[in-house]
Formats: C-alpha cells, structure tokens, sequence
C-alpha cells in the first residue's frame, strides 16, 4: 500500500505524532507506510532506498557483460539466474520506495540524470571471467555484511525488502565462490586470473562500506532512527573477519601488508583504504561512471516504445472491454 | 519533476500490489508491489519478480488504487470496539485448575 504521508500537522498537533513515533522506535517496533513519520526520517529513507535500488539496477551492468561470454552452458545459466536476482531486487527496493510517496518512473529519472547515486562498487570494470567470481565472493559478501542487519531496520516495507533479498544473495556468494574455487584447481594462468581480480577488486570492496565513521555526516541519525543498525567502520571490520580464512582456503593473498590477526581485540587489523579514490569514483570520475550511466540510459530510452505499445494495447482492450458490455 | 513524454507514458502504467500463497493451506500474503499496463501483465510480472523460486502456488494483483484502507493511525476509534470487550478471550473466564480438556 502506497499512500504517502502528505499531510503535515499543525505545530501543535505534531507534538503528539512524533511521541507516538519515538516511543514506536524505541520499542524496537516498525514504522509503516500510513504512519506519521518526521520528515527527515522519510527523506533519509527515500535517499537510501532509492540509491540501493540504483545500486542493484546498474549492477546488473559489470557482470552482466560476461553472460555471452560465460565459458559453458552451466556457468550461463547462474549468470544470468544471478544478473536476473539483481534486477528482482532493484524492484523490490523500488517497490519500498514507492511506499514512501514517491514515483518510481521519477527516481530513475533522477538516476539517468545523475541526481541520485549508486554503490562506487559497479563502476569499476570486469576485465575476465574470474572478476565474476570475485563479484560474487566480494561485493555479494560485502552486500551480505550490509543488508543483513537491514533486515531489522525500523521503516517495514525495507526490512520486508531486505529479508527477500538476503535470501537470495546467498546463492550470489556461493556461485562466486564456487567458480573461484574451480579455476584454482585450474592451470597456473588461471591462479593468476584469480589473484588480479582478487588484487583489483579488494580495496574497492572495502570501500562499500562508505567512508570511515568520523566522516560520515548522516550515519548518526540513521542509527538513531535505527533505518541503519551498524556504524560504516563495524560492518567493514565485519567484512575483513569473515573473509580472510575463506581466502587462506581459496589459497589466494589479499593485497594489504598490513592484515593481520590481532590476538588481543579478536579480530583483524587491516590497512586504509584510499578515501581519495573513493571520493573521486563517488563524484563520476571512476574508470566506468559513464559507460555505466550512459548504457542505463540509452536502455530506458530504447526500451520507451514497447512500454508505449503495452500502454496502447492496454488501453485499446479496455475500450473494447467497455463496449462488449455496452452491447 | 519530469516533463518528458516518456514518463508521462510510464507514469500510465498503474501500481498493483502482489498477494501469493505461499503453499496450499496458507493465506495469500501481501508481498510488494509493481507497475503494468494491464491485469495480465501484472500477472506475468509478479511471476517473475515474487515467485523465481517456487516462492508461490498462487498469486492476486489488485489496482493499488482499487484498495479501501482503514485509517492510519492505530489509535484511532475505529478499532476501539475490539478492545474493550475482554469477554471475547478465553482467558477472561475462571475455570477450577482440575476441569480437564478446557
Ligand atoms: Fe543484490
Ligand atoms: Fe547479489
């Protein structure tokens, strides 16, 4: 149900709603579509669903390129079961959104003209077969890490979204891993593809996160508002843990001289990522942000007349519908 | 704000929210929404978005906008009679601890 919360109370009036709407958080309940929300709350929300739907749309885009491609029939077919997952969950976030009051036709405007923005992650390029399985190995592990907790976050129709989702980015990691796994037991130059993905896509992935804690502006109130339940830093460390011993079993290096295990805190020290890389990637001078925009684009125009036609036969059946039963 | 022509036409394509039974033997469940230009179009495409996985045996779409919803707020009086009646739960009645199978 998609009815927006269009109606903004009197001053007077909205002491009560927003009690009503703290004491709703603070019992760890949720917020739904019809409910009286503070404005930023809805706003905050609305940013972030819409930028990970963008995320799963024009992610579909690095993989989606290895499906004709694909070395057998096998590897094709999870591919594209997986590119097509990515789709499904581009519209469920979209569906999320959309409960919010806004209109999706209108978001991806906003993503084709560049208003809103999309994970850092997807505008880097895949330069072989095993950047696949290290897509699916990194950044499905690191959506994992993110979208986990998301499954409690405080707005319904997200968490809703999110739990759909998680289900299914399990088989992502696991085809990704799996693949890995096959070229290792390869020939020598397919160890060596698998370590350039790996060397290639580690410190990006680790950038998912977003930037550090002390330099990211809307963290706090996203987690007060419990929309976000972990700090940028938390997950990214919660990321790095979980994925060192499946490289040491992959039998693969990943590229930081710094990770080590630290006895002491219980988990792994790592290096920093290159925040200025991030920024740079972030603001659209990443190796693919235009190849990536332009392709979204030049898909929603091409695909305008058979959206057109639908829209025609539609309202052409409703007609004749309406004069059988007139006749 | 978007004043093309193109998502004027897009904009045509009406919201439909997607019920599936999960399994024979349970209710259908309200599960998202989407957009389509017709009825079996929205059918098709709840297929295809909700049930990639043997997630449903059965699936409902319904016009958005053909959906009559109570008030938003849970304290309103609307759901007032059902909460001042207590003698409709079993546990509003005394029965001796010893009185089997009640
Ligand atoms: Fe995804
Ligand atoms: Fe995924």
């Amino acid at each position: 149900m998609t009815t927006p919360n269009a109606t903004v109370p009197a001053e007077g009036a909205q002491k009560p709603l927003q009690e009503h709407f703290d004491a709703t958080i603070a019992r760890d309940q949720r917020i739904e579509p019809r409910d009286w929300m503070p404005e930023g709350y809805r706003r905050t929300l609305v940013r972030q669903i819409a930028q990970h739907a963008h995320s799963e749309i024009i992610g579909m885009q690095p993989e989606g390129e290895w499906i004709t491609r694909a070395p057998s029939l096998r590897r094709k077919a999870i591919l594209f079961a997986k590119v097509q997952d990515e789709a499904g969950h581009g519209l469920y976030l979209y569906s999320a959104a959309e409960t919010l009051g806004v209109d999706r036709a209108d978001l991806t405007q906003r993503l084709i003209e560049g208003r809103q923005k999309y994970s850092s992650i997807f505008n880097y390029p895949t330069l072989s077969f095993a950047d696949v399985g290290v897509i699916g190995w990194f950044v499905d592990g690191a959506a994992i890490c993110n979208q986990v907790p998301l499954c409690r976050s405080s707005y319904g129709p997200y968490a809703r979204a999110m739990v759909r989702i998680c289900k299914e980015e399990s088989f992502h990691q696991r085809q990704g891993y799996e693949l890995l796994m096959t070229m290792m037991r390869g020939t020598e130059a397919q160890r060596e593809m698998v370590q350039d993905a790996v060397d290639r896509w580690w410190w990006p992935s680790l950038m998912m996160f977003g930037p550090p804690d002390g330099d990211s502006p809307n963290s706090a109130a996203s987690m007060a508002w419990k929309i976000k339940r972990h700090s940028n830093d938390e997950l990214r460390r919660r990321f790095v843990d979980m994925t060192v011993p499946q490289a040491d079993k992959l039998g693969v290096t990943l590229p930081d001289p710094e990770l080590r295990w630290n006895p002491e805190r219980g988990r792994h020290d790592f290096g920093t990522p290159d925040w200025s890389e991030l920024q740079r990637v972030i603001s659209g001078d990443g190796p693919c942000n235009s190849e990536r925009m332009e392709r979204r684009r030049s898909a929603h125009e091409e695909g305008a007349w058979v959206r057109e036609a639908a829209t025609a036969h539609a309202a052409k059946q409703a007609a004749r519908a309406e004069e059988g039963a007139v006749a | 704000m978007s004043t093309t022509g193109d998502s004027t036409t897009r904009a045509e394509w009406p919201l439909y929210e997607v019920f599936v039974r999960g399994k024979r033997g349970l209710n259908h469940v309200h599960v998202g929404s989407l957009h389509a230009a017709d009825d079996r179009m929205a059918l098709t495409h709840a297929r295809d978005l909700y049930t990639r996985r043997n997630e449903g045996v059965s699936i409902w779409v319904v016009r958005s906008e053909h959906i009559t919803a109570s008030t938003r707020d849970e304290k309103d009086p609307f759901f007032s009679p059902s909460a001042d009646k207590v003698y409709r739960h079993p546990t509003f009645y005394d029965i001796p601890e010893d009185v089997p199978h009640i």
